[in-house]
């Protein structure tokens, strides 16, 4: 961005963006040097949240380590345990019969639904516009929810997947409740599309501000949304197919500019190929088992080795990479989270912007502190 | 990912080939230390390797290996062939594993490890952060929970711990100090009580 | 489920007709034009007010919400009728290990397959339903009592059999679908045990017979 001028420390202030903030999406500190009102060097500080996810799983079975994926990103559960799932089956080589991975797509892109929504939401309210756009956001992740509990049980903690499908089948009724919440989506995402977009004051904010370019972007490891909107085209559905992603049709929003607005609307329209994906499932799903009955649950001992999965989680690529020594407790279990490394460039967008734009910035690169500091 | 490690090979004799018995079919890379940022700018530039989308840490302490080894026996003139299990000492090291994708070559995951010499003053490897920016705050989390100490990283610093912590808490040998919870806990004094009085059913 | 009426703003007279609008703030009226939609309509539309005002209204759970373990007998009595064997699996299969089981014993020290000791501490238990998933004798299930909260930090969260075991029609109450498939199981199970114990039964009876006519037939 602009020529960072010399740390002159009799005319920089520091100043500590400290952990309890209502805009930093968590126990998230940033010690930000301010040359007035401009940013010159901005450290981020995390770890306040940090359970050492990793040996708790080190120590625990295949099976035991699923509910504390819930505990990852925590706005999206099911997908961090997709994530997990995917890795295991690779690893032991499990497949997963064919109503299960609708069943898996169908939550897993409400979730991604939600998700964004939510994003919006807190985007809006990182502003200084808090409130409305939030609770409308969460009025769609309400009912999404509720499918969610009238499914797995729980809201938001699901342990909803398990090794080669599913854990438990849908209950009567619940295909024609998804199909009344995907009716109402497009119609909750265009009062939200018409609340935000068009306004001048999120246009003047967050047009121009936090651009990447694609080749940075890749360098940095971004992924998800943040990767497109620099105009990469890379989507994990796309590009691994897995699960049965190449049986629907969706598109990949890229975006231009790079910029927050670009990544605000990248939300918006991946919302809205969700939902065109969760109206082609719906329709779609067929009769079956929903968990392959050869695969073991309690007592899971896949073969000695090791395997890397990952999905396109609505933050970007969820991975995990577990190595097996044949016994039943994972040797190295590993998170890849995509909240973390999206932080990697942070203090090189921010340089040379302002104060304000830090939490826009921050804002549209969407972190979870669950899944930063695991 | 074979065609593009004989590639690499070719550049760069040391690298060596390391089969993953596992169905996921991931085999891995394990490069040296001298030539690591070599080989690293080598994939990224020649062979498009341009995303790092994982670095982990891996323990391996000390361990006992069991190998059976065949060897040939003459006694009274007639050659036999004894198998034979033999234990040996492999010595503890520490691991760094990159997963490194290509973006517009829609190819990966190539994994590539590099090993440190021990698991004490010994656990230095490269950095390959200039290589990929994304290996920054990966690599200050493998030398905050495991100890590997990264060359040439920008900011080498605990990342997810505090600055003053001492030990490193993904090492298999770590122990937890009792004294990290200075607030009791109703679970360990549930569990006293438990044990000890509250049985009546 | 209530249906909202599907509408996409953008085809609505109002949405054409202020989306054609251009001049600077046009983006900031439309917005408020969205917002006093919402917030009129919520005076005539019963689906735009969405707030639960608890606890007055008590919230409407679906069947399958789950807050914590609980333990089922069948009958009238809770100690006769307790399902649990005291296999101990699901105490082996809790991730934060919050479940604490001391098997029962007879006067003379033998085991009985009973639990003396059931204990579940809830401020430790994550819900995850793990429990309810391993155990094989259909005996522990998730409850939805979600009002759990106490005083006393560290005497009423562990919750011990006498708190934990309910009865079947409970069970019933909350979760009927899942309860008569268990039902429908422990019965399947319990036919086949008794059609092989018939069978084997049976087939004992058959040789008996044969061995006491052999031992006749020489005799005559």
């Amino acid at each position: 961005m602009s020529v960072m001028p010399p740390l002159d420390s009799s005319r920089t202030l520091d100043v500590s963006l400290g952990p309890q903030h209502p805009s930093t999406h968590g126990v998230f500190r940033m010690n930000v040097t301010l040359d007035g009102e401009t940013v010159v060097r901005l450290q981020p500080v995390f770890g306040y949240l940090h359970r050492n996810h990793e040996k708790i799983a080190e120590t625990h079975s295949y099976l035991a380590a699923m509910p504390y994926t819930d505990r990852l990103d925590y706005i999206c559960p099911i997908t961090n345990n997709w994530a997990y799932a995917l890795a295991v089956e690779k690893l032991a080589g499990i497949e997963v019969p064919e109503r299960a991975e609708y069943i898996r797509v169908i939550v897993g892109e409400f979730t991604r639904l939600q998700n964004h929504a939510a994003l919006l939401g807190f985007l809006a309210g990182d502003l200084g516009g808090w409130g409305t756009a939030l609770l409308w956001a969460f009025r769609l992740r309400e009912k999404i929810l509720d499918l969610f509990e009238s499914l797995t049980g729980a809201r938001m903690m699901a342990n909803y997947m398990r090794f080669g499908g599913c854990r438990c089948d849908l209950p009567v009724g619940w295909l024609e409740a998804a199909r009344a919440v995907v009716r109402d989506a497009h119609g909750q995402l265009d009062e939200l599309e018409a609340l935000l977009t068009g306004n001048e004051i999120i246009l003047a904010r967050l047009q121009g501000v936090g651009a990447l370019t694609g080749e940075r972007a890749i360098n940095g490891g971004f992924s998800g949304p943040v990767l497109r909107a620099s105009g990469v085209d890379y989507d994990i559905r796309k590009v691994d197919r897995y699960g049965i992603y190449d049986r629907f049709r969706f598109r990949v929003p890229r975006g231009t500019a790079g910029d927050c607005f670009d990544r605000m609307m990248m939300r918006l329209l991946e919302a809205r190929e969700s939902v065109g994906i969760l109206e082609q499932a719906l329709a779609g799903i067929p009769e079956g088992p929903v968990v392959n009955p050869k695969a073991k649950q309690r007592g899971l001992r896949p073969p000695a080795g090791e395997a890397y999965g990952r999905i396109e989680g609505p933050k970007g690529e969820l991975g995990f990479y577990l190595i097996s020594d044949g016994t039943d407790r994972p040797y190295r279990y590993r998170v890849r989270p995509p909240s973390l490394i999206n932080l990697t460039l942070l203090e090189e967008l921010c340089i040379g912007t302002k104060l304000a734009d830090v939490m826009v910035i921050l804002g549209s690169i969407d972190i979870v502190l669950g899944e930063v500091d695991r | 990912m074979k065609a593009d490690f004989e590639q690499l090979h070719a550049a760069f004799p040391g690298v060596e080939w390391s089969e993953n018995p596992s169905p996921s079919g991931q085999h891995s890379v394990v490069v040296g230390c001298a030539d690591a940022v070599a080989a690293a700018e080598f994939l990224r530039d020649r062979l498009g390797y341009d995303f790092c989308s994982n670095v982990s840490g891996v323990d391996w302490p000390p361990r006992k290996v069991k190998e059976t080894v065949v060897r040939k026996d003459v006694t009274d003139g007639v050659e036999k062939e004894i198998k034979e299990t033999i234990e040996r000492d492999v010595p503890g090291y520490l691991e760094a594993v990159y997963h490194l994708y290509s973006i517009g070559g829609r190819k990966g995951p190539l994994v590539l490890r590099m090993r440190t010499a021990d698991r004490a003053e010994g656990a230095r490897v490269p950095s390959l952060t200039p290589v990929w920016k994304s290996a920054d705050f990966q690599e200050r989390e493998a030398y905050d929970l495991f100890g590997i100490t990264f060359d040439g990283h920008p900011d080498l610093r605990r990342i997810l711990m505090w600055d003053e912590f001492e030990d490193f808490p993904m090492r298999k040998d770590y122990v937890a100090p009792d004294d990290y919870e200075y607030e009791p806990t109703p679970h360990d004094e549930i569990l006293e009580k438990v044990r000890g009085g509250k049985e009546a059913a | 489920m209530n249906e909202q009426k599907t509408s996409r703003w953008s085809e609505s007279f109002a949405g054409r007709l202020l989306s054609g609008l251009r001049f600077p703030g046009a983006g900031l009226v439309k917005g408020l034009a969205v917002t006093a939609r919402n917030f009129v309509g919520s005076y005539f539309e019963k689906d735009r007010l969405l707030t639960e005002l608890y606890p007055e209204q008590r919230p409407r759970l679906p069947e399958n919400s789950r807050s914590f373990p609980f333990l089922i007998y069948d009958g009238n009595d809770p100690e006769a009728g307790m399902r649990c064997v005291s296999c101990k699996i699901c105490e082996k299969e809790c991730p934060p290990q919050c479940i604490y089981i001391v098997q029962d014993r007879d006067a003379a020290g033998k085991a009985l397959k009973r639990p003396r000791v059931f204990n579940i501490d809830i401020s430790v238990c994550m819900s995850c339903q793990i429990c309810v998933e391993v155990c094989p004798f259909e005996s522990i299930r998730m409850d939805q009592v979600f009002e759990a909260s106490s005083y006393d930090r560290f005497g009423s969260l562990v919750l011990t059999k006498r708190d934990l075991l309910k009865s079947n029609e409970y069970y019933h109450g909350i979760h009927p679908t899942e309860a008569a498939e268990t039902d429908a199981r422990i019965e399947a199970d319990r036919k086949k045990k008794e059609a092989a114990a018939a069978a084997k039964a049976a087939k004992a009876a058959e040789t008996a017979k044969a061995a006491a006519e052999k031992k006749e037939a020489p005799a005559a």
